[in-house]
């Protein structure tokens, strides 16, 4: 609390990211995790804007101008708030303590120290238990982890293994090294070679050789296929990501404007080298039933990125909910990505800083864009992962490597994400999921028109951009409107039993379901079902006109289904920077 | 029959058709006057059935005696046909270009062609003027419906039923139309239920460079706007585009003579212009050796999707004026008989509930396309594979409906319809068994008989069989008034029509089904509830009637 200077200041405008807009009006608070933006209106609702101080990438104070002082927020989460004081005095303030309050210095500063979702010692540590990377090394029937094995062709014994690059220079090499490889390849009967892919591009693996490091030469190693994949390095992809960043604020861009800057960013085209790479993976575990080798030149970032996607081409457990966050703590958590350094979560390097991880998330996006059953999850899903690595509210995402985080000791003092993601996940479900394709592995196209620029991500607060009426939420409402009509018809079936006679007592207990009705019986299950393939009794019952009982699930244009209102007094339990709004009927944001 | 002296050689065995993400048929391939027809006799296999007129351009290459022919076609797909023999497959050639190309309407093939359905509903009779003014004659007393055009006269491109405003005689209108191009003079377009403002459309004014005025042309749209308000005049070009017209002896309203109306210029290009845009967007979409920055780049070069903004925001700001600044509007550019009907036929998709229903959107595209004149036979003569001198084709059309899918994609469910009935359009406006899209104006319908002679549209499209595949599962009707986002970022190519034949549908089409099955499914088990409570409610009056008789 030390860093606040003023906890509230009063009559600041929030300005509108279109022109047109009016601007609201409104008061600024300040709290030791939060930004509160609580905006006055005449009819007596409040709108509230909360960002988390670890969401905030940079602060900016712009020149003064007539109506007053205004102050830029950039966040990790792609909002923007440009904030317009009346009295320089409060920018500076606000500007100062902003400053510090979104750059930590300490780990102990993060905000996972000091939430607890209401849970005690038990729920932690179970939390903290709850997704486990042996267990998924035993799912896939591999009794030890010697080695990095990302996933293995059970059919085919195919094995996908990750490592950091060889430190070959220009001439030396490693006997044990090449017998390793040789004794990878042999464990895999199927392939008289293994692919060792190094994911950089080849000119920078060549710059490598000279500080001593390098790529596996062909001669040494027998039976190796070597294959460079030509993704850049962290530092072109935080530059790019930057770019496009400017793309995605251009007030009132024109369409050329739009296309060129997408085009200049470089942004899709990273994008698409990544999937390009997994694509490549899979195919040589599928289809080549070769094992695979994978590297960049740390073996973290890259590494991570491609060896995460191909298990997500391969194996549809990795599709489902529960599936990626195995895989994230697996691929990204344990192998030591290091997001304290990539989300910049302390005040650190900035060249360390890097969008790796949003990388991977953005590759999966695309994929469920092409193939919209596969995925157990929705985009919401994704987005929401992304605000949760950069918010530091739980303590998976936090630390550069286990060690780092045995060191303060991470599992003792914060809370784990995982529970809370599974206990909202009635949110991230996609309703268009089916079990039966998932046994496929997925060939997506990766021709650079089967690519989009991810609105919902990088202008996710931009409103007026996104379809106004959601067919995900429509869906999602019909999902939940099933499961209930599925319990309805199952109690008035009983009911009708009982009235029939055929049941003896009517005050029986009501959670049994008569074993007599029929096939048309269906018993009600868990939250949100996957039952859509079951409509067949339902047919042949009597198709008759809905009732004048029928109920409307529409959701108008415009209107929020998430917003609610929130109180300033109970904001312990938020999770996140909820932005709260109500939307006129119409939204126009055009002109 | 003359067909057959173009048809050179009927039917060749042992040709290959080859086309993107569908396998390889072998079979034979026939030629009938309308017709280009690959079976591979036997069953299971899908046949091909190509209309000619569906036919764009053609290549041919040789290897050998083994001749292959790719045909581009206006519905912008690309198929490859592997033909033995030179003779056959140069023969094949020539006959495919002639009967692609004829140059008489009537042989087209909507003179040939007769429905194996029962038409129940005739098309052609489904959307008379009359009725539309009845609709108008309940709301307001203003307007009334000349017959002023009735032997097409005063404009040759106009139907011969007008609305105008009920106190401009019949002799103004005649004065009104000398002064705009082609006649054009200004007809209700739209009237605004909520507060009666309206659009008007019409086209540029003949006013040269001595700034010729007409009186009665002033008079008429001023006779739409009430006491004391103001209007807009919306003209799709640009200024400088507008000058430059008064060289040829059109021109603009002069604020001095429409001192009531504000001018605002946008900047719609023109129809040679978004012919080119066509063909190097569809240049782009199919050349699949791109890298990322060549394709975003190509995107970017064709300027597709700036067209498609550009006259959405147009379409916005009519519907703007009229909804949220409560003044009417006069749409025009220059013919008016394109940019101009793509304005005020969007602008009532975002104002007008009723245009979004399958009835009220063909009522639309029959009203504001087909009658108002807009040139289809000209403008679809020739798809995004024309490689010949252009004439006067144009998307105009496919922009439209462009613009309704991206107002579609972003309203899912204010639409009755869904994204097959655009595609439909689309394709029977460039080649059709049906005579609907035929000729360029009512003028040339009522000559060439078409409504005798060929069946319409219509009578295909409402037949419930039909319907099904056009209708959106998630539609919930909604009265409001839809605000498109013209963002660039809100602005999508649209798929379904462009990569349509470079992408496998497999997976879309799973989860369109999906979607549907989930639809179906609850409305199934409301059903069932329903139909079980009233047996329970029908058991306990029952057994109340046996407990009050003991």
């Amino acid at each position: 609390m030390e860093h606040i200077i003023t906890p509230k200041v009063e009559y600041v405008k929030l300005l509108n990211t279109y022109p047109e807009k009016k601007s609201a009006l409104g008061t600024l608070y300040l709290t030791a995790t939060h930004l509160i933006y609580v905006e006055q209106t005449n009819n007596n609702t409040r709108t509230e804007t909360w960002v988390l101080h670890h969401h905030i990438m940079s602060v900016e104070k712009l020149p003064l101008t007539a109506s007053g002082c205004p102050l830029l927020i950039c966040c990790k989460t792609f909002q923007l708030l440009h904030l317009l004081f009346q009295r320089e005095r409060d920018c500076q303030d606000v500007f100062q303590s902003l400053l510090r309050l979104s750059q930590p210095v300490k780990e102990e500063e993060l905000y996972a120290f000091l939430y607890n979702p209401h849970q005690n010692e038990v729920d932690r540590r179970q939390g903290w238990e709850f997704i486990s990377v042996a267990n998924d090394f035993s799912r896939m029937g591999l009794s030890n982890e010697y080695w990095e094995i990302s996933h293995l062709n059970k059919n085919y014994e195919a094995a996908l293994c990750r490592c950091s690059q060889p430190l070959s220079g220009l001439t030396s090499r490693c006997v044990e090294d090449e017998q390793m490889l040789q004794a990878i390849s042999q464990a895999n009967s199927n392939c008289p070679f293994i692919y060792v892919v190094d994911t950089r591009p080849k000119l920078n693996a060549m710059a490598n050789r000279a500080a001593g490091k390098g790529y596996e030469n062909e001669d040494n190693y027998s039976n190796i296929r070597f294959q460079f994949q030509g993704i850049e390095n962290i530092h072109v992809m935080r530059n790019s990501l930057q770019k496009l960043l400017e793309v995605c604020s251009m007030k009132s861009p024109s369409m050329s404007d739009y296309l060129t800057g997408l085009e200049n960013s470089g942004w899709l085209r990273h994008i698409k080298s990544v999937m390009d790479a997994g694509v490549f993976l899979a195919k040589a575990v599928c289809d080549e039933r070769a094992s695979v080798l994978v590297h960049c030149s740390d073996g973290w970032d890259r590494t991570a990125q491609v060896c995460s996607l191909a298990c997500i081409l391969l194996d549809p457990y990795y599709r489902t909910i529960k599936g990626l966050m195995v895989l994230i703590e697996k691929e990204w958590i344990s192998f030591g990505h290091k997001f304290s350094h990539r989300c910049g979560h302390l005040d650190t390097d900035p060249k360390e800083v890097s969008p790796v991880f949003t990388q991977f998330l953005e590759c999966v996006w695309q994929l469920s864009e092409q193939l919209p059953c596969v995925f157990e999850f929705n985009e919401r899903y994704l987005i929401e992962i992304h605000n949760q690595v950069y918010a530091c509210q739980y303590g998976n995402f936090i630390g550069n490597c286990q060690k780092e985080r045995l060191d303060v000791r991470l599992h003792e003092k914060t809370f784990s994400l995982w529970p809370y993601l599974l206990k909202n996940q009635h949110l991230y479900r996609n309703p268009l999921y089916r079990r039966s394709l998932e046994s496929t592995v997925l060939r997506p196209s990766t021709l650079p028109l089967h690519f989009k620029f991810w609105c919902g991500m990088y202008n996710h607060y931009d409103r007026g951009m996104h379809p106004k009426q959601s067919v995900l939420d429509q869906l999602l409402s019909l999902t939940q409107k099933q499961v209930e009509g599925e319990r309805t018809m199952t109690e008035l079936q009983r009911q009708l039993a009982v009235a029939d006679g055929v049941l003896p007592d009517p005050s029986g207990p009501i959670n049994t379901p008569a074993e007599q009705d029929g096939p048309s019986e269906k018993t009600p299950t868990a939250p949100v079902v996957q039952s859509n393939g079951s409509c067949a009794p339902l047919i042949n019952g009597d198709a008759e006109e809905a009732g004048p009982g029928a109920e409307k699930c529409n959701e108008k244009e415009g209107a929020d289904p998430g917003a609610t209102e929130h109180d300033l007094t109970s904001s312990e339990d938020k999770p996140v920077s909820v932005e709260t709004e109500h939307s006129k009927e119409e939204e126009q944001e055009s002109s | 029959m003359e067909f057959a002296e173009l048809i050179k050689t009927p039917r060749v065995d042992g040709v290959v058709l080859r086309r993107p993400f569908m396998p390889t048929v072998e079979g034979t391939l026939c030629l009938t006057g309308h017709h280009l027809i690959l079976s591979s006799r036997q069953d299971n296999t899908e046949e091909l059935w190509l209309l000619h007129a569906n036919i764009d351009s053609t290549e041919k290459r040789f290897v050998g005696s083994l001749g292959t022919i790719i045909v581009k076609c206006k519905d912008l797909r690309v198929i490859q046909l592997d033909i033995p023999g030179m003779e056959e497959c140069l023969n094949i050639a020539s006959s495919i270009e002639a009967l692609s190309t004829l140059d008489s309407v009537s042989l087209m093939y909507p003179f040939f062609y007769r429905p194996l359905f029962e038409v129940i509903e005739d098309g052609w009779q489904s959307f008379v003027p009359e009725e539309s003014f009845k609709d108008l004659e309940s709301m307001t007393d203003e307007w009334r419906l000349s017959e002023v055009n009735k032997d097409f006269s005063v404009c040759p491109s106009y139907p011969s039923l007008l609305t105008v405003p009920r106190d401009i005689d019949d002799e103004s209108l005649c004065k009104a139309a000398s002064f705009r191009h082609g006649g054009r003079f200004p007809v209700l377009s739209y009237y605004h239920k909520k507060n009666g403002m309206v659009i008007m459309r019409a086209a540029q004014p003949l006013t040269g460079t001595n700034g010729r005025r007409c009186k009665e042309d002033e008079k008429l749209i001023n006779a739409t706007l009430c006491a004391g308000k103001r209007g807009y005049i919306i003209d799709t070009r640009t200024i400088a585009v507008a000058q430059q017209a008064k060289a040829r002896g059109g021109g603009f309203e002069q604020e001095a003579n429409y001192p009531q109306w504000r001018r605002i210029h946008k900047a719609i290009e023109r129809s040679n212009v978004l012919q080119d845009s066509l063909i190097k967007l569809v240049e782009a979409c199919n050349d699949q050796s791109h890298s990322m920055d060549r394709w975003l780049s190509k995107l970017e070069a064709s300027n597709w999707q700036s067209n498609v903004k550009e006259i959405l925001t147009t379409a916005c700001l009519a519907a703007q004026c009229i909804d949220r600044e409560g003044a009417s509007v006069l749409v025009h550019g220059t013919e008016g008989t394109d940019s101009t009907l793509q304005v005020t036929s969007l602008a009532q998709i975002i104002l007008d509930p009723a245009c979004r229903t399958i009835r009220g959107f063909e009522v639309l595209i029959e009203r504001e396309w087909l009658q108002a004149g807009h040139p289809f036979q000209q403008r679809c003569a020739q798809s995004a594979y024309s490689n010949g001198k252009l004439r006067s084709e144009a998307p105009v059309f496919l922009l439209f409906l462009d613009c309704v899918w991206q107002i579609l994609r972003q309203f899912p469910c204010s639409f009755q319809f869904n994204e097959n009935l655009l595609i439909m359009l689309f394709e029977h406006a460039y080649a059709s068994q049906f005579g609907t899209f035929l000729g360029n104006c009512v003028a040339e319908r009522g000559k060439l008989q078409l409504s005798q002679k060929t069946v319409s549209l219509w009578s295909w499209v409402n037949r419930p069989q039909e319907l099904e595949r056009f209708l959106n599962p998630l539609y919930e009707p909604n009265n409001l008034v839809i605000w498109p986002s013209v963002a660039p970022q809100s602005l999508l190519l649209w798929e379904g029509v462009f990569l349509r034949w470079n992408r496998s549908t497999k997976c879309l089409d799973e989860a369109y089904q999906e979607m549907v099955h989930i639809i179906e499914y609850n409305k199934e088990l409301q059903n069932k509830v329903n139909s079980l409570r009233r047996q329970l409610a029908q058991l306990e009056t029952e057994d109340k009637m046996v407990a009050d008789l003991k």
